[in-house]
């Protein structure tokens, strides 16, 4: 299935999560915010959110300093 | 005949001189600024000169501030700015150059939150004084505010902002900025804010530590309504330490982001 992230359109298996995305992506879950068709996705929620063809999917993954 | 007298428009009489007006408006005043140069010798003023006649230590009063800041400001920017209320997560190395930008445009209301003190490493980048170590931030950085605009009401909270509070600390905020330093904790603050029930965008910054060029700090929009500021990767750690010139490009970027939202346009 496709879906876009972060504007790019990526191929996925069907029944991908939002945390077997970061996996995948190497992103640390701690420091990622993701908003999934415009809503955001809380933390404890990131394992059981699928994804489904035609999503979109913006992951913000935050660095250190202010 | 129109003058410009402490930025607001008054009729004179042709042939008025420079110091029949001051002796007119305000006879006490030591510092005459003709047309942006102190002058100690009289002179036939003309149309649209501009004059500022100061006492030296006195403050201007709220409606003097506010023509004054409407002089500067574009038409129709002041009423908005003036009306707005901004939350400003962290007053750290961003939270406070933001807080001082927006107090400087005299928008109406800010709402900071922090739960630290000042110590002496904090003076490389963040807006506090060397007399202030060991103040509570929020109480440093609201009196610092209060020199350069007693008129912005500045709301502190003093304490940790964690999932279940930030929205109710920011629930009012028309814009709110997240200027905090741990990772973890600004993906906390987007959760929490943006999955609450505020419609409001937040501002938040990811990517400003060392000396890389200022260049590479940019504004996107993230999310429908999460603007980014920063390069995206320069973390703070060792052989990058966070330093004021980069840190405040990126907090000003931030601010700017804010003013534009305010003002109704795309921060992007």
């Amino acid at each position: 299935m496709k879906i876009t992230v972060n504007g790019k359109s990526r191929e996925l298996a069907a029944g991908t999560t939002v945390q077997a995305l970061l996996a995948t992506l190497q992103m640390d879950a701690d420091r990622v915010a993701a908003e999934h068709n415009g809503s955001i996705v809380p933390k404890n929620r990131f394992a059981d959110t699928i994804l489904a063809e035609g999503d979109s999917l913006e992951l913000v993954q935050f660095v250190g300093g202010g | 005949m129109r003058v410009f007298l402490n930025e607001n428009v008054i009729e004179v009489v042709p042939g008025t001189s420079l110091f029949q007006l001051r002796d007119q408006y305000r006879p006490d005043a030591d510092l005459v600024i003709f047309n942006g140069f102190p002058l100690k010798e009289d002179r036939p003023l003309a149309a649209d000169d501009r004059v500022v006649l100061i006492r030296r230590g006195e403050q201007p009063s709220a409606a003097e501030m506010e023509a004054l800041l409407m002089a500067r400001h574009t038409p129709g920017v002041h009423e908005k700015v003036r009306g707005a209320c901004v939350g400003i997560a962290g007053a750290g190395g961003l939270g406070s150059a933001v807080a001082i930008a927006l107090a400087r445009i005299g928008v109406g209301r800010l709402v900071v939150a922090d739960f630290d003190l000042v110590e002496p490493s904090n003076l490389n980048r963040q807006q506090y004084f060397i007399d202030q170590i060991g103040l509570p931030k929020v109480e440093a950085l609201q009196h610092n505010l209060a020199r350069i605009n007693p008129y912005v009401q500045v709301e502190i909270f003093f304490g940790r902002l964690t999932p279940d509070n930030s929205a109710i600390v920011f629930a009012e905020v028309d814009v709110l900025v997240e200027a905090f330093d741990l990772p973890d904790q600004k993906a906390m603050l987007v959760e929490a804010f943006l999955g609450s029930a505020s419609a409001a965008p937040l501002v938040a910054a990811s990517g400003l530590a060392g000396h890389g060029p200022a260049n590479t700090v940019v504004t996107r929009r993230a999310g429908s309504r999460l603007y980014l500021v920063g390069d995206g990767c320069s973390a703070a750690g060792p052989g990058a330490g966070l330093m004021a010139p980069r840190v405040g490009v990126a907090a000003h970027h931030q601010a700017n982001a804010v003013l534009r939202l305010l003002l109704g346009e795309e921060p992007e």
